[in-house]
């Protein structure tokens, strides 16, 4: 072939253009950037803004303290919040509008598992690094692998195995049991998760009733009428939010509690909330290893100064989303300045800071954490029971169990609710040592 | 089972008198303007938020047991005094005569609106005030614990107003005048009838029953952002099927979907958040205007 002048000037045209497509991404030199825009979705409207408000919260505080310490790898922090309430169709415009428009260079992604099921694979479209921040769903990783998505917390088969595992502690001889859970995704399949290994560890529980009310539901009279009569030994809810909330005031306004032991996995986000109506005896969840006195962590400066600071701007304590929420954002930090140094000291691309999260160890609030190389963090589940004591005018967590991910969580490659079933008596007797509540 | 049946009874009647309190307005509202006004759920909403307002602060007072209860209507009247008169006179009175499609944008909108108003006086961390629960206490019913409060201040107020209502638009001047209007606004205007004034007295009415359900329900509920969507959509459900503008027909709607839901969790649970729906099908297959409506004649 010969080559004219005319081909040879078109071919050193194309070249610079074409040269970031042919190279790998990691090989080009990359430039660091004036500010680190970060993309965050959760719901600021509807009944999930419970959690959602709390989590942008904590995003807020955390990136504040982050930029005045200098940033990360010397560079500012900015973040750009959007709703999750529309929906999944919404949130998935506004990602590709954050990553196209915004120059966002990482997405902190979701609440509802839902939404973290459409954006994983979004972003493996849009080659955009994503942190999981608080959606529990365990198929995420268990169904598909991802390259440019992560999640810095735990997911539903340990937040539903170690309550399990505690009330097989304290209340070995349940022989009943009633579920009481929101007829949605999380309701339902947290309901198939403690069903499956409850079937394995503890066989023979009669079911006497599966209850799912509406989602937004306000009322649960007739509910708590019917448990009334039918007496369980256990009551079991995974519910959340307001309607955990009214559930816990309507049942204790009927003396439910006096009759039943109950069983709340997502129940330390509300204890603030409903304060001493909720009683002592019962079995709490905090949705991983964090809660604003934790057992180990509660005298390090870290924790007692983030809630300090939590408390002085929102005039809340901290629950779990703003933890899952720190976890996310140490864990970003850990995942770039880790990149950084293996970088030699340049800035890191897309691709070296996801590569580097895989495996990655990192420190948060209340402890440490690792993300498998699956992209699945790895976390104990704080289990506890509920105690009045005078220092707080809400119920605080007594005789605590820090349940290591090894008892709780699914090894790679196995799927969580075919994994529960294979569970046996002894996981119970594994735990480790229950921690009392100290003044 | 004749336990169980009497328990479902007991719950189906109470959950009724909540639904019926929301329905009720909606319903005369558009019986008497022909509007159907989706803004409703925002008032049942507003009026529960005012009225856990006033309880906290009555709670905090040494008269907290004896305020309880009044403060839920002082919320409503409150509630529905200002913001029905400001709607109505802003809004709905220039769409009267618009297209329905119109109409429902224009409450949508308001809907929306008065969402986030609610979230920036409110914030969105739930808020339960249940003092009212508490100054009425339990009772038992053979082995179970019920609240007074839900066993008989709830179906109570709800038999009240039923009654109230019906003896006010078919036995005094004013409910007389509201059902002319309803009936042939033109004609009555001819008669002498100051229809806009009756379109504001209703519309106000509408909004303090909207806001008096809500407070009814706030000592029972926790209050989040999206309350009032669920009661609005639960609403239109009984209103149609109860047939347009029909008060007795929300009551008997109300009725059948409160002892159809609690019948539910008794007998067959995974049914329970279907049932009002199955039933609204049910009635609108056979009769198409609702249960105790009819054909409207088009006027060419």
């Amino acid at each position: 072939m010969r080559l004219t002048r005319r081909a040879a000037l078109q071919a050193a045209a194309a070249a610079p253009l074409a040269s970031p497509f042919i190279l790998p991404r990691n090989a080009v030199a990359q430039q660091k950037p004036s500010e680190l825009r970060l993309g965050i979705s959760t719901f600021l409207s509807g009944p999930a803004s419970v959690f959602g408000v709390p989590g942008r919260n904590a995003a807020d505080l955390i990136i504040e303290q982050f930029n005045s310490s200098g940033g990360i790898g010397g560079v500012p922090l900015r973040s750009v919040v959007i709703d999750e309430a529309p929906g999944v169709d919404f949130l998935l415009g506004e990602c590709r509008r954050l990553a196209q428009n915004e120059g966002v260079d990482m997405m902190l992604a979701s609440i509802s598992s839902g939404s973290c099921l459409a954006v994983a694979p979004l972003a493996e479209q849009l080659r955009m690094p994503t942190i999981l921040w608080d959606c529990g769903t365990q198929r995420i990783f268990e169904e598909n692998s991802y390259r440019y998505s992560v999640r810095t917390q735990a997911n539903a088969v340990p937040e539903i195995v170690a309550p399990l595992l505690y009330l097989m502690r304290v209340k070995p001889d349940f022989r009943t049991l009633a579920v009481v859970n929101q007829d949605y995704a999380w309701g339902r399949d947290s309901w198939a998760i403690w069903k499956a290994a409850m079937d394995a560890i503890k066989p023979g529980v009669r079911v006497v009733a599966e209850l799912f009310p509406r989602f937004g539901a306000t009322d649960f009279s007739t509910e708590i009428t019917r448990l009334q009569a039918l007496r369980p030994d256990v009551i079991l809810s995974t519910s959340w939010g307001g309607e955990l909330d009214t559930f816990v005031r309507q049942a204790a306004e009927r003396r439910l509690f006096e009759r039943s032991t109950f069983v709340l996995p997502l129940a330390e986000s509300s204890l603030e909330r409903v304060g001493r109506t909720l009683p002592e005896g019962v079995i709490v969840g905090a949705r991983g290893d964090h809660w604003f006195l934790h057992p180990t962590a509660r005298d390090g400066e870290l924790l007692k100064n983030f809630t300090q600071s939590y408390r002085q701007r929102f005039n809340l304590y901290p629950i779990y989303p703003t933890f899952h929420m720190a976890q996310a954002l140490y864990g970003m930090k850990a995942g770039y300045e880790k990149a950084i140094a293996a970088n030699g000291g340049s800035w890191p691309s897309r691709e070296q800071v996801m590569d580097t999260m895989r495996g990655l160890e990192f420190q948060h609030l209340t402890g440490t954490m690792k993300i498998r190389d699956d992209g699945q963090g790895l976390e104990p589940m704080l289990m506890g029971v509920t105690r009045h004591v005078e220092a707080y005018n809400f119920p605080v967590l007594d005789q605590m169990i820090l349940y290591p991910p090894d008892l709780t969580m699914n090894p790679t490659g196995t799927k969580g609710l075919d994994w529960v079933r294979l569970l046996t008596p002894a996981a119970v007797q594994r735990a480790p040592a229950p921690i009392a509540y100290r003044a | 089972m004749t336990l169980l049946l009497l328990l479902a009874v007991l719950d189906g009647l109470a959950y009724a008198a909540l639904v019926f309190m929301v329905a009720v307005g909606l319903t005369l509202v558009f019986g008497v303007l022909r509007v159907l006004n989706v803004a409703h759920g925002s008032f049942f909403a507003i009026g529960a938020y005012v009225a856990a307002t006033l309880g906290t602060a009555a709670a905090a007072t040494a008269a907290a047991p004896v305020l309880a209860l009044p403060v839920l209507l002082i919320a409503a009247i409150l509630v529905g005094g200002v913001l029905g008169p400001l709607v109505e006179k802003l809004l709905l009175s220039r769409i009267y005569v618009k297209d329905h499609v119109l109409q429902l944008l224009v409450t949508f909108a308001l809907f929306m609106i008065l969402e986030d108003v609610q979230k920036l006086i409110w914030g969105v961390q739930p808020i339960f005030q249940d003092a009212a629960v508490k100054a009425l206490g339990p009772v038992e019913v053979g082995d179970i614990v019920y609240t007074r409060y839900q066993l008989f201040l709830l179906p109570g107020v709800a038999a009240t107003t039923l009654v109230g209502l019906m003896w006010f638009l078919r036995r005094t001047l004013t409910g007389r005048v509201i059902v002319a209007v309803t009936q042939d606004r033109e004609a009555a205007t001819a008669m002498g009838i100051d229809a806009q004034r009756v379109y504001l007295l209703t519309f106000t009415f509408g909004t303090m029953l909207a806001a008096l359900g809500g407070a009814l329900a706030s000592p029972t509920s926790s209050l989040v952002p999206g309350v009032g969507v669920n009661m609005i959509v639960l609403s239109f459900a009984v209103v149609a099927t109860a047939g347009l503008g029909q008060i007795e027909g929300a009551a008997l709607t109300a009725l059948l979907i409160g002892l159809g839901r609690s019948v539910a969790v008794y007998f067959a649970p995974e049914f329970e958040v279907v049932i009002p729906y199955i039933i609204m099908v049910l009635v609108l297959l056979v009769r198409p205007y609702g249960i105790f409506g009819s054909p409207e004649l088009r006027r060419v």
